[in-house]
């Protein structure tokens, strides 16, 4: 599935104002954005999740637009299907793990009951993801790894046409960081979905970046394969 | 002794419609005002909460002039036939005025306190705008409001000087414990006048304790 992303916005505010222009193509089912915090990285995930709106541009999954200026497109967050995971997971601190993760499943007014009888998904995702014990616990009595995981199977119940992660790794510690990212490149292998990472992390670049999207002070630096990156950067030295 | 839970059942009425139709409005021009992104916003802000700190007279006199069978907003009242000029009706709008802001005051920090993060999520998620205002930031709101809405009572129940210039003090019809209280001073009817104060007084702890339990720290919702 190809995403193409082209778009510009402005951001003023009252200490400074950043320009985001940021253009590539993804037809890797692994894109990183790489860059050092405040290039935009945040920015761009957003807006292709529809949670910002940039000025002008367009974005496209699959060669569906969800965005487009000129042709006044812009598919709201709620229909692009496309997964958010937000860098401190924004877990609903009211519901707890089985009512987050049945949230997207239950319409209306209503959330899922703090005891719903068994639904088949939801276990499933609960099971896979290693939650199955702590589901009737509230996202404040969960550690840091136990969270993602709630963030992730939450995501995933949606069947979401992309995956978008913002720093997933960033706030856990090394240890749990080095078995999370196998544990995500594993399901994602297996469910085969595209997904488009944020990092800092040369770490992350190394197991996700199928196609590493370089962005520094709102722009696109580089557009790369891993190997090809790894293999200049050494070249330089 | 008897005639002193005629004004406390008559308080509680007053108070309770008050406090009604505080939460709907309140809550209603709180999340407004939450949302929007505009200068007047501290104006409208500022309006809403001048019944905070005007003395109740004035802002009665400002009832009485406008919902009086003179008034613009009395006269139009009139024609529905509708009078709220010594009624307890009109006790309750003068209740609902003076207290307003407390309701006001607490949704606007609770909404505003809402991680917006929280919101964003439950968009990508595939929620709409209005079951996304029900299920993640009525739930996460709600303890200040309820918080509010108790203070609001606190202040409707004793609400005094505004009652007084639009509802009068007709025993048994508009007269409140507050203003019964008074009524008893000035008779000179100190044993009534006692145990009203008593009442009020038990009355008006019982709430803000309730009220202070459920502000922070104390994890009413995330508890099962």
């Amino acid at each position: 599935m190809t995403l193409t992303v082209d778009i510009e916005k402005t951001l003023v505010t009252r200490e400074r104002r950043f320009e985001l222009s940021v253009s590539f193509t993804g037809n890797c089912k692994r894109i990183v954005l790489f860059g050092p915090s405040g290039a935009g990285k945040t920015l761009t995930l957003q807006a292709i999740a529809g949670l910002l709106k940039p000025e002008r541009g367009t974005i496209a999954l699959g060669g569906v637009p969800l965005f487009d200026a000129a042709r006044r497109i812009d598919v709201p967050a709620r229909r692009r299907a496309a997964a958010y995971l937000f860098q401190d997971y924004a877990l609903f601190p009211h519901l707890n793990v089985r009512q987050n993760v049945s949230f997207a499943l239950k319409r209306g007014w209503l959330n899922p009951r703090a005891r719903e009888e068994s639904a088949g998904e939801v276990d499933y995702w609960l099971g896979v993801l290693d939650l199955t014990a702590v589901a009737g616990n509230h996202p404040a009595q969960l550690s840091g790894g136990q969270k993602q995981r709630v963030a992730l199977a939450r995501a995933l119940v949606a069947k979401p046409r992309i995956l978008l992660l913002d720093e997933p790794f960033a706030a856990l510690d090394a240890n749990m960081r080095e078995r999370t990212r196998r544990e995500l490149f594993d399901l994602q292998t297996r469910l085969d979905i595209p997904m488009v990472l944020i990092t800092h992390d040369e770490a992350d670049v190394a197991v996700f970046g199928d196609q590493v999207v370089q962005i520094d002070q709102g722009r696109v630096r580089d557009i790369a394969h891993y190997e090809a990156l790894a293999a200049r950067n050494t070249s330089d030295r | 002794m008897q005639d002193a839970w005629i004004p406390l059942a008559l308080s509680l009425k007053v108070a309770g419609w008050a406090t009604v139709l505080d939460i709907v409005f309140g809550v209603a021009v709180a999340l407004a005002l939450a949302r929007w992104r505009s200068s007047a916003r501290d104006i409208v802000d500022a309006l809403l909460t001048l019944p905070l700190v005007m003395p109740p007279t004035v802002l009665g006199y400002y009832l009485l002039v406008l919902l009086g069978r003179r008034g613009p907003i009395g006269a139009w009242l009139d024609t529905l036939g509708i009078r709220l000029v010594f009624t307890w009706e009109g006790a309750v709008i003068a209740a609902m005025i003076a207290a307003f802001p407390l309701v006001l005051k607490s949704a606007r920090s609770a909404f505003e306190s809402v991680d917006p993060q929280l919101e964003q999520a439950a968009r990508t998620l595939g929620m709409g705008e209005t079951a996304l205002f029900f299920r993640v930031t009525l739930p996460l709101a709600v303890r200040g409001i309820v918080a509010g809405a108790l203070l609001a009572f606190a202040r409707a129940l004793g609400e005094f000087g505004a009652t007084l210039m639009i509802a009068g003090n007709l025993p048994g019809r508009t007269q409140t414990l507050s203003i019964a209280v008074y009524s008893a001073v000035q008779a000179g009817d100190d044993h009534t006048a006692n145990f009203l104060v008593l009442v009020t007084s038990v009355v008006s702890v019982v709430v803000l304790l309730v009220a202070g339990r459920l502000l922070p720290q104390h994890s009413l919702l995330t508890s099962r």
